[in-house]
């Protein structure tokens, strides 16, 4: 019961922490944070669609950087033969590029979670270490394919020239895209808490706990994990979409394995299997990052054993911590 | 037919350096049950003290004999302190743990070392090319590496089937329980048998030194490269690495030489070198992929 009391108080403070933080930010005229907050607001969103795989699933992917990178890469490229007034195929139909946030980002979403599902159904044949591998060797090769796909930019990426627009919205102004990402990341949350108590959320963690024994139940466990991977393919892909407009930048290194890594970390950090940690975990990494990059430009040297640190002694996360719960899987 | 056989070498040298990093990894995979994302670094580690010693001394020789020991202490160091921690933890920990070693090595190197990279020459007795037949030309340095490479791989059979040190390795990677209960100090095995993975690692480190550049962050690129040929090969199997690794360095390599030619029989030229380029990049993931979907526990299982 106390436990449960901290937890609403600490999720609400975060709410509205985040909520008011553009105001405090324009009253101190230090507009910098908002677009410091809303990076984190996208990266948060991303570690939370990885707590559904880590967390609940039990599938330790470590390529979920390949559909933050496919959804940056789909806004990228609408944008792209809008701005050059070329379509992106004249065959078997014509589709024209377009700058439109309502038609981007829901097909950067659908685009992820098509190729999570490709991906997924072949990976989730593996287990264990095998399917940690095999993840990574697949955002590997949609990797390698960006850095060779000369006319998008290759190596060096593609420049967007503005933000998507979006009707009513104003999407260049970082006060509005801030509210933008947020109103996006408590819309996620809030489906991802209501999927990890449903029936499926047993499921999931039923086959992530004791697979045989949910299959002594006569349960497949492949289509529930294999829906949790598109599902989490999806929100990396908005998550994508995003980032792709907040730095008007997009290039393969969003699909490189260190960020995979630093999504993990942000997800550990955070608190494994608590929907809410991942956030507080991503703006703990990023805020750290952050200073420490003030101070010294070496600053993974403290940032690696840090991370040692909490993985041998803070198992439960920051959220664990402050809630005083153990992790779902506990 | 020439450019096929030098490419066919050139292949098999790759594979060379990627058995050396894999040998290592899928003992310490086996055996341990741990991952390792920072056996890329002792990689590095090797390459670094060797190009430093031998830019100092000016001996090719006693860089090496240094930069292994290096690596293998290196390696132990890191077990004792932290991966002897997380042998019963699970296998996120271990990711998580090993990827911030990752981000502390390259870090230190460059704060070491700066951020230029460094050049190891090959030794002056090891350079110059020899004519292998009528009109092929291949410099003896590449060939020394392939020497080494299969001395090596011999080696590690010798201990592996005909010591007694292989047949308690070989024991621990099938049941660690019991061999520890047989009186074998388990804990010892594991902390040698992880410095002799990562002195491996510094072996091909040190090797791959004067074909490529050294700098921080080197290990990456051939640690993912690793993991792939260990997959391949299936996990803690030697014989798999063996086979996976010379299998990726002849796909990449001749993926690389061919696949433009082949794809201009075909499409129109610019067509064809854009898409050859980016599947040989892409040629030994999809190899890995086909091999999983096929084999989901890789070519030859240790534990079958």
């Amino acid at each position: 019961m106390k436990a449960n009391f901290r937890k609403t108080a600490a999720i609400t403070l975060g709410a509205v922490f985040l909520l008011l933080l553009p105001v405090a930010a324009i009253l101190a005229q230090e507009p910098y944070f908002i677009s410091l907050f809303s990076r984190i607001l996208i990266y948060a969103l991303a570690a939370v669609s990885l707590d559904l795989l880590l967390g609940y699933a039990g599938m330790i992917s470590l390529g979920h950087a390949a559909y933050v990178g496919i959804g940056a890469y789909v806004v990228g490229i609408f944008f792209y033969h809008a701005s050059e007034m070329e379509p992106l195929f004249s065959f078997p139909f014509l589709l024209q590029g377009s700058e439109n946030a309502m038609l981007v980002l829901p097909l950067a979403v659908l685009v992820s979670a098509f190729f999570a599902m490709v991906i997924g159904s072949l990976c989730l044949r593996t287990k264990g270490m095998h399917f940690i591998m095999i993840t990574l060797a697949f955002a590997q090769m949609l990797y390698y394919f960006f850095v060779s796909l000369g006319k998008y930019g290759g190596d060096d990426g593609l420049s967007l020239y503005s933000r998507s627009t979006m009707p009513g919205l104003d999407l260049d102004n970082d006060l509005q895209f801030y509210y933008f990402c947020l109103f996006l990341l408590m819309g996620f949350l809030f489906m991802a808490k209501r999927l990890v108590e449903s029936r499926f959320g047993l499921m999931i963690r039923g086959g992530s706990n004791n697979e045989r024994r949910l299959c002594a139940l006569g349960i497949n466990s492949y289509k529930y994990k294999l829906a949790c991977f598109v599902i989490a393919g999806a929100g990396a892909g908005l998550a994508g979409g995003l980032l792709a407009n907040q730095t008007e930048y997009v290039s393969p290194g969003l699909m490189h394995w260190t960020l995979s890594g630093e999504l993990m970390v942000m997800v550990l950090l955070g608190g494994l299997g608590t929907i809410f940690g991942p956030v507080l975990g991503a703006a703990v990494f990023l805020l750290l990052e952050e200073t420490l990059a003030m101070y010294t430009e070496h600053w993974m040297v403290y940032m690696g054993p840090f991370l040692v640190i909490v993985v041998l002694f803070a198992k439960r996360g920051l959220f664990g911590l402050i809630t005083g719960e153990k992790h779902n899987n506990g | 037919m020439l450019l096929f056989f030098e490419q066919i070498l050139n292949g098999l040298q790759l594979g060379i350096t990627l058995f050396l990093m894999s040998a290592g990894l899928t003992l310490v995979f086996g055996i341990m049950q741990v991952i390792n994302l920072a056996h890329g670094s002792f990689y590095m580690i090797g390459a670094y003290v060797c190009a430093t010693v031998a830019a100092r001394s000016g001996s090719f020789l006693l860089g090496m004999a240094l930069a292994l020991p290096a690596a293998a202490l290196c390696g132990m160091l890191m077990e004792f302190v932290i991966l002897r921690r997380l042998y019963k933890r699970e296998h996120l920990d271990q990711v998580l743990a090993t990827f911030g070693l990752i981000m502390f090595f390259n870090e230190l190197t460059r704060i070491l070392w700066g951020r230029q990279p460094l050049y190891l020459n090959v030794p002056s007795w090891l350079s110059g090319s020899i004519e292998l037949l009528p009109d092929l030309v291949y410099p003896v340095y590449r060939l020394a590496v392939i020497g080494v490479g299969l001395f090596v791989a011999l080696a590690l059979w010798f201990m592996f089937s005909r010591t007694r040190l292989g047949m308690q390795i070989r024991a621990g990677a099938s049941n660690r329980d019991m061999i520890g209960a047989l009186g074998v100090n388990i804990k010892l095995l594991y902390t040698m048998v992880f410095g002799l993975g990562t002195m491996l690692a510094g072996l091909a480190g040190v090797m791959a030194g004067p074909i490529l550049a050294v700098e921080a962050g080197m290990g990456e690129s051939i640690l993912i490269l690793t993991f792939v040929v260990i997959v391949i090969g299936g996990i803690g199997s030697i014989r798999g690495a063996v086979a996976g690794a010379l299998l990726v360095g002849l796909v990449d390599t001749l993926g690389r030489a061919f696949l433009p030619t082949l794809f201009r029989l075909v499409f129109e030229s610019a067509t064809a070198d854009a898409a050859a380029a980016s599947l040989s990049s892409m040629a030994i993931y999809i190899l890995m992929a086909a091999v999983l979907v096929w084999k989901p526990t890789g070519l030859f299982p240790a534990h079958s």
